[in-house]
């Protein structure tokens, strides 16, 4: 009520106005100068409500999504976690094993090579794999990261850049098909093991790796500057769905990679 | 449109007193508008709300409840601009399912105006980025990106002007250096330029070229860099240039509880604001403008 007639006397204002306007208008254009600023941050509560549009367009994309994240792939029977161990953990080993298991035959029907060693980053776990059904959410979970699997040659030598590096770190960073042997006094290295037989140096050996990582990421420069990088065009959390629905249960890896003896 | 807010923001009083007494050309010739701008940063395909037992967001956020408030705004402001400042894309299985469908629906309905670039939103290449521009109402400025030799040339413009209510706003924007951010065949041949020097250059041909009242930069660039000073962030661009009056930024997920002032090269005053991420806020800056010869020269009020 009070709204509308301020706007029917408002308007009898504003024809008297106008015509002022005009007759100056001729004169200068108006310049406008910011007089008053004022800003403030607003929180998006559930005060206001929803706006049905929205939500009524966001339900089909939900329902599909959530039936799909929430279909159970596999079991796990011990809880796989990144913060479990010093030079190992139990994910960090699983999500290595798997992208090995994953890729090889991939690479090796492309390029008739073998995968030696897979490296990944202990950043890059987001998430811990909850004893219990495993989902496609967990892998989404796990690894939200739109990463894909590169192979990398390094020499023997670059290998050892690896192997330091990771000592350096101190992080349980996600290894397989490499045992490190180190000085439990000093992390020192003692010996650097690829499939069972010590590194030679001017040999090339195909790590699997991130493409994030394979372009040096997390400092990760041994990768970086290697002219041999293999793109697979597989996304890693499509290496973790498919393992999901290849098995029944997860495996509790506990194999130690890095020896302090 | 213009004549409505002018009788009610102004006429109402100004104008009654101009009746009763103070000459009547002092009071023709002032007049008072009101922009409201709404902004979004770093959403990052967050559509639901967080989880009501979420240990830091609880229950917070969520594409319908924005939607709510923008609504509620638009009932109150006639002149109502609504940014983004990037990364539209990734962070929720929405993007990995639909690669940004659905963020550019619910955000053309939400009537947003213009965004700009953020790196996540070449997660998918600047094919994929692309392939979702038809859902988008809105259009994508940035000003320090080429895209000479990409798909986007000509789609993604420098800067964009609006006027509402006859207040001319221009709006640029301004992108992240991309080089070991994102790779190199998701970005393809989009050349980074330098943020601070384009920000003179648009800033300068907005203002003095186009007649701009209002100069506001949308910015991916990050709010402030503690530990390189140097790299261009939205304090530097708003210490090294002139003529902006607002900058709205992003990257930094940087949580401002208001938005901050600094001084240009001129020593006049900029707004910098930033809302955090994921959806969880929307910012609101109201600006008043007249017309006013007294104003002139004089430093603005800036209440935050």
């Amino acid at each position: 009520m009070v709204n509308l007639k301020k706007k029917i006397l408002s308007f009898g204002f504003f024809v008297i106005l106008l015509t002022l306007n005009l007759t100056i208008s001729c004169k200068s254009k108006p310049y406008y100068q910011t007089i008053k600023i004022e800003g403030k941050k607003i929180a998006i509560t559930n005060e206001k409500g929803e706006n049905e549009a929205v939500s009524n367009y966001v339900k089909p994309y939900n329902e599909k999504i959530n039936n799909d994240l929430n279909s159970v792939l596999a079991y796990c029977e011990v809880t796989q976690d990144k913060s479990n161990g010093k030079w190992q953990t139990n994910i960090g080993n699983l999500l290595a094993q798997v992208t090995f298991e994953m890729g090889n035959p991939i690479f090796n029907k492309r390029e008739n090579k073998n995968i030696d060693v897979c490296l990944l980053n202990h950043g890059g776990i987001r998430a811990i794999i909850p004893k219990g059904n495993v989902t496609t959410r967990t892998a989404f979970e796990v690894m939200p990261f739109e990463n894909s699997l590169i192979v990398v040659g390094l020499t023997g030598k670059e290998i050892k850049d690896l192997a330091e590096f990771v000592i350096k770190e101190k992080r349980p960073h996600p290894l397989y098909g490499i045992t490190i042997f180190i000085n439990k006094e000093n992390n020192e290295i003692k010996k650097i093991a690829i499939n069972n037989s010590p590194v030679v140096e001017d040999k090339i050996y195909y790590v699997a790796t991130s493409d994030y990582l394979a372009n040096g990421g997390d400092n990760m420069s041994f990768f970086k500057d290697s002219k041999i990088k293999y793109d697979l065009d597989y996304k890693l959390r499509n290496i973790l769905i498919d393992y999901f629905k290849k098995v029944d249960t997860i495996p509790n890896i506990e194999t130690e990679r890095i020896i302090p003896e | 449109m213009k004549r409505r807010d002018f009788i009610q923001k102004t006429a109402a009083s100004s104008a009654l007193l101009g009746l009763t007494g103070v000459s009547l050309s002092s009071f023709s010739t002032v007049t008072t508008k009101k922009i409201t701008i709404l902004h979004t940063n770093d959403v990052h395909s967050h559509i639901d709300p967080f989880p009501v037992d979420h240990p830091r967001n609880p229950n917070m956020g969520g594409a319908a409840r924005r939607a709510a408030i923008i609504e509620n705004i638009r009932k109150e402001e006639k002149n109502v601009i609504l940014l983004d400042a990037g990364d539209i894309f990734q962070g929720t299985p929405y993007f990995n399912y639909y690669g940004g469908e659905l963020e550019f629906k619910l955000m053309s309905m939400m009537q947003y105006d213009v965004a700009t670039m953020g790196n996540h939103d070449f997660d998918n290449g600047i094919d994929g980025f692309y392939a979702q521009l038809p859902h988008a109402k809105f259009d994508f400025v940035s000003a320090n990106y080429d895209f000479k030799n990409t798909i986007l040339n000509d789609i993604v413009k420098p800067y964009k002007i609006i006027i509402k209510d006859g207040i001319k706003i221009g709006i640029f924007g301004l992108g992240v250096e991309l080089e070991g951010l994102v790779d190199k065949r998701l970005y393809k041949e989009t050349v980074y330029n330098n943020p601070v020097e384009v920000a003179q250059d648009m800033s300068r041909i907005l203002k003095e070229n186009k007649k701009c009242d209002v100069v506001i930069c949308l910015s991916h660039l990050g709010f402030k860099y503690k530990n390189e000073p140097d790299k261009p962030s939205d304090i530097v661009i708003a210490q090294k240039t002139k003529n902006i009056d607002l900058i709205i930024g992003g990257h930094t997920h940087t949580f401002l509880d208001k938005p901050v002032i600094e001084k240009n090269i001129e020593g006049k005053d900029v707004l910098i604001n930033q809302v955090g991420c994921f959806g969880i806020n929307l910012g609101r800056i109201d600006l008043y403008l007249s017309d006013d010869k007294v104003y002139q020269n004089t430093s603005r009020n800036i209440i935050v």
